[in-house]
């Protein structure tokens, strides 16, 4: 799907990227790990077609720079900012849907499953909207329309666990034929989406490897949590994780396998608070696996 | 609810016809639905209205000023007002959303999406120009109305005319303001630049020229060089050509023009030369934009 050879890019005198080799068959799902200025923004850039660069970018065997909309169309992009834009949610769905060829019904559905009413936001700026509103708003556009490139620029970011775990799903559901490349300054971030580990640094890729992982894309824990006493921040906290208040001092609910590192960062967190934790991979039906 | 997707579209082919124009008029749609939403235009139509409706407050039949009279004078005045303020409001808004919208993240996004940069770049082109052009030419045309409501002579030749040199003055600044932006990163760059433009052409305006003139300091040649390449200067000798057909109020400044170019001359040169620079400039910037790093 993806075909990097040699892949360079300088700013002024500091080369970003230096000589990039890379091959993405179609379906795999890659993590693109690395500090700030590893190189993984301008990496994008150069998949997209947006920056002139040195050695070859294929995807699809063509060169993006050279076809534009026909590479893009296979394209979906979340980018890491939200752009500041001023246009209307609903201009802008319409420009995006009109470019793709794809139906605004379509990114509005997504936008949905996620816990979006565009028709409600439909006349507002998409710049006056909140983090989490433009950042569901923009997976929608990206996953609301037939692509088989996602190209994820840290997309889970300002999503709280409910939209997260709607995001694996939607995931989930296009993994057959779609290839991904996700980036985070965190491994446990994206760990449960990859089968692909694939880190930069100063450029370079200083490791590729293959991820083998229970609790992957697709997979859900439940879980069952024990308290000393009852704390009003931890309640508040447990409440977004979708947990419910079973008996006293004992939440339980359910999460998204790829959210699980995430989780028990939350968890550890208030480990001065926790009694007893335990977590069991179900099926979607709520089977416990094994 | 599942959205109802098919992600997985068929292998990619060759660029579909229709796609420039897909891209064009999505582009040009979205240009003028967030201007329409946006404080600059807001400011800039009332400025123009404005501006009509205090010369017509002020006097559309009653006086007469260096032998205009009526709406003639009103016209006049309108279009030696707009010479001053439009060519700064439309680079300074130009260069402003182009080169912003470089800083605010919105071309990494907007041209990662399937669109062509010369169907993106011409739809927002031809957007900025009617953006600019429409507040000018509806206040014109209000102005128009309302002499016909109070019986007033209207002068439909001039009035066409000067319509037509309005549009080509827009499109020149337009043009130079797309330029600049495609040579800026950066807003403060690209304002200071559009600002350094602007003073340069107000400060070759034939008034200007004439003090060099008399102190010796440039050829008469070269006066009328610059005097003509300005598009500033150009489009104010060409709004007085018809009202004024001798260019009385040019001074001894007439004469050179009619010697090298004749009345017609002048008059096809005042529309051709904006219209061509404006063209070139933005054509100009598009190369400049597509081989450089978009983002």
């Amino acid at each position: 799907m993806i075909r990097l050879d040699g892949l360079a890019k300088s700013f002024g005198g500091v080369r970003v990227l230096d000589g990039i080799d890379l091959e993405v068959p179609v379906g795999e799902r890659i993590a693109l790990i690395g500090s700030n200025g590893a190189g993984k923004t301008t990496l994008f850039r150069c998949l997209l077609g947006e920056y002139t660069h040195d050695g070859t970018v294929e995807i699809a065997g063509r060169a993006p720079r050279k076809h534009r909309t026909e590479v893009l169309r296979l394209v979906g992009f979340v980018p890491q900012v939200a752009p500041r834009l001023e246009m209307p949610v609903g201009a802008l769905m319409r420009y995006v849907a009109d470019v793709a060829g794809a139906e605004v019904e379509a990114m509005a559905a997504v936008a949905d499953r996620l816990g979006l009413d565009v028709s409600a936001i439909a006349r507002r700026p998409f710049v006056r909207l909140s983090g989490g509103m433009k950042q569901k708003l923009l997976i929608a556009l990206a996953l609301g329309r037939p692509t088989r490139l996602l190209i994820l620029d840290e997309p889970t970011a300002n999503l709280d666990p409910a939209a997260r775990a709607v995001f694996f799903d939607l995931l989930v559901e296009r993994a057959a034929g779609s290839t991904m490349i996700v980036s985070s300054h965190r491994i446990d971030e994206i760990a449960g989406l990859v089968n692909r580990v694939i880190e930069l640094e100063r450029g370079r890729i200083v490791l590729d490897d293959t991820v083998s992982d229970a609790g992957a894309l697709g997979s859900s824990f439940a879980v069952s949590i024990e308290t000393a006493r009852r704390e009003p921040s931890f309640a508040r906290a447990a409440l977004d994780w979708g947990l419910v208040e079973s008996e006293a001092d004992r939440w339980t609910g359910a999460i998204a396998g790829p959210d699980r590192l995430r989780f028990l960062g939350f968890v550890a967190r208030h480990a001065g608070l926790v009694r007893s934790v335990a977590m069991t991979e179900t099926t979607r039906a709520g089977e416990t696996v094994g | 609810m599942r959205a109802p997707v098919d992600p997985t579209p068929s292998e990619p082919e060759g660029a579909p016809r229709g796609d420039f124009l897909v891209g064009f008029s999505a582009t040009f749609r979205l240009e003028i639905a967030e201007a329409l939403r946006s404080r600059w235009f807001a400011v800039y139509a009332a400025v123009f209205f404005g501006l009509i409706g205090v010369l017509l407050v002020f006097g559309l039949t009653e006086s007469r000023v260096l032998g205009f009279t009526g709406l003639s004078r009103t016209l006049v005045t309108y279009i030696q007002l707009t010479m001053a303020i439009l060519p700064i409001f439309i680079l300074i808004s130009t260069v402003r959303s182009l080169a912003g919208d470089r800083e605010a993240g919105v071309f990494e996004y907007v041209l990662g999406l399937p669109v062509g940069i010369g169907a993106w770049y011409s739809g927002r082109f031809v957007g900025r120009f009617v953006l600019a052009a429409s507040p000018v030419v509806a206040a014109l045309i209000a102005a128009v109305v309302y002499g016909v409501v109070r019986g007033v002579k209207v002068p439909w030749l001039e009035l066409g005319f000067d319509i037509g040199l309005v549009m080509v003055m827009i499109l020149a600044f337009v043009g130079l303001g797309f330029l600049i932006s495609a040579l800026s990163r950066s807003v403060d760059t690209a304002q200071t630049i559009a600002f350094i433009l602007w003073i340069g052409l107000v400060l070759a305006l034939d008034l200007v020229l004439l003090g060099a003139l008399i102190r010796g300091r440039l050829a008469i040649e070269g006066v009328v060089a610059i005097a003509m390449l300005n598009p500033l200067q150009v489009f104010r000798t060409g709004s007085m050509l018809l009202f004024d057909p001798q260019l009385v109020l040019l001074g001894p400044t007439a004469f050179t023009v009619f010697d090298v170019f004749g009345r017609v001359g002048f008059m096809v040169w005042s529309f051709v030369y904006p219209a061509t620079l404006g063209l070139l400039t933005a054509g100009l910037g598009f190369l400049v934009f597509r081989r450089g790093d978009l983002p």
